[in-house]
């Protein structure tokens, strides 16, 4: 029965459907001047903590990014780019959200630990060279379904630290859930240094298996 | 929301956006960005309660006085001139002006509350001075003026404020910070000083407040930083 339901779900319908490329592809401009932006910010207070208090965690207080990594030419620009872009950016995650959960596609994609989390760890141990033998794969293994789920709620610390350093005090109730405004400031740095660790394992896998390029190119074969 | 996008001008902007990634015009920039700075200043003014307070810190969370930054863009630090008085006009019923005894006979306020700058740090200090809607009061600004300019001696700073923010509760003129005279790199003899703007905005070394009926600009404002510098 359930079988049957789930043949019925996929029946053509592609690998990657139109709105998941198109949402997908929309990311990579928007998060390449999202993030060069960001750092322009930030390179004008290279620190972590208030003044006076810096946190002492973190190591690269003084440290500006490199100039090359940077968008917007200077605070102000980078500042517009940064606030403007991220509504885009903000509505293309909605976008992808509300498609995946009214068609589905959260089924296949989203990291379920009942379903999953035994997978994603043989995955992991094949992957460290533990076993010798990938687990069957459906879809997607496990371990890719959790990154690609831990990706959306790395964005959503990402808009809501966001929103509490950019409004401080009107929104001051989101601020609370980072522990104030320099609380929020380090979450929105490490929500960035979690997207790179995250974009950096995409690539090399995807380059591991360039198949996947084309797939999210062409939607792929119609189940 | 004040204005909902069409499908065709998102496509459209994000288009340009992609565009200018890529670095091939510079002439669109201009137009897309300060068509989104324009909606961010819509939601900004949206987004901001009158009535809406910062909170106030305890004494414990005082920044250290010498990492408390300040900035002025005078080559030497400004200095008042002996017949420093404050000139309170505009669109008021009785243009004033003030010394600052006169200010200090008035009701006195005090605040600590977290300074956020532009630039991204945060400090706090407590400041004490005179409710700016206290001066309005006094000075009868009248409703049809909804901008406030304030101008300094420091090599011509100046900025210009919405009335809203400008008449906050936790807006003051301040003649004291940390229980003490203003320093001069603090802004002697009196500055703006605000829990709800960005500190760019709260003009130091004043010396004018007007109240006028055109939306002006300021010193950073002109050069790009937003008008409405909210937080």
């Amino acid at each position: 029965m359930e079988a049957t339901d789930r043949d019925e779900r996929w029946k053509g319908r592609r690998a990657q459907p139109w709105l998941i490329r198109l949402t997908h592809w929309l990311n990579v401009p928007l998060l390449i001047i999202m993030v060069g932006s960001g750092l322009q910010i930030f390179a004008a207070y290279p620190a972590l903590g208030p003044r006076g208090a810096l946190y002492g965690w973190y190591p690269w207080h003084g440290m500006p990014p490199p100039t090359w990594l940077r968008f917007g030419g200077w605070l102000a620009g980078g500042r517009h780019w940064h606030f403007a872009l991220s509504w885009f950016l903000v509505l293309n995650g909605v976008v992808y959200l509300i498609y995946m959960a009214s068609r589905g596609e959260w089924r296949r994609r989203i990291f379920l630990p009942h379903r999953d989390a035994r997978q994603a760890i043989l995955m992991l141990a094949y992957y460290l060279r533990l076993r010798r033998v990938a687990p069957p794969i459906d879809f997607y293994n496990g371990l890719q379904r959790l990154a690609y789920s831990s990706i959306i709620v790395i964005a959503l610390a990402e808009i809501l630290s966001g929103l509490a350093i950019y409004k401080p005090v009107q929104l001051w109730w989101l601020g609370s859930l980072f522990g104030g405004y320099d609380g929020a400031r380090a979450v929105h740095l490490l929500g960035l240094g979690l997207l790179a660790l995250f974009t950096a394992v995409h690539l090399m896998m995807v380059a591991l298996h360039p198949r996947a390029i084309l797939t999210m190119l062409t939607g792929g074969k119609r189940a | 929301m004040p204005n909902m996008i069409t499908r065709r001008q998102f496509v459209a902007t994000v288009a340009a956006g992609t565009v200018l990634a890529t670095g091939k015009t510079t002439q669109a920039q201009a137009g897309f960005l300060r068509w989104m700075g324009r909606w961010n200043e819509r939601v900004d003014r949206l987004l901001f309660g009158s009535d809406r307070l910062a909170a106030e810190l305890t004494p414990a969370e005082t920044t250290l006085a010498e990492t408390f930054p300040s900035y002025f863009i005078s080559e030497y630090m400004p200095v008042a001139p002996a017949s420093w008085v404050l000139k309170v006009g505009g669109l008021v019923a009785r243009p004033t002006t003030f010394s600052l005894e006169q200010l200090q006979g008035m009701t006195r306020t005090d605040m600590r509350v977290r300074h956020h700058c532009v630039e991204g740090w945060s400090a706090v200090a407590s400041w004490h001075g005179v409710r700016l809607r206290d001066v309005a009061e006094v000075v009868g600004a009248e409703p049809r003026a909804p901008y406030v300019a304030f101008r300094s001696f420091d090599a011509g700073y100046w900025s210009s404020w919405d009335r809203e923010s400008a008449l906050h509760k936790q807006t003051i003129l301040a003649y004291g910070m940390n229980g003490a005279p203003l320093y001069p790199d603090h802004g002697a003899p009196l500055r703006v000083y605000s829990a709800v703007k960005l500190g760019y905005k709260m003009v130091k070394y004043l010396t004018e407040v007007n109240f006028l009926p055109e939306r002006t600009g300021g010193y950073w404002e002109d050069q790009g930083y937003e008008w409405f510098g909210g937080i």
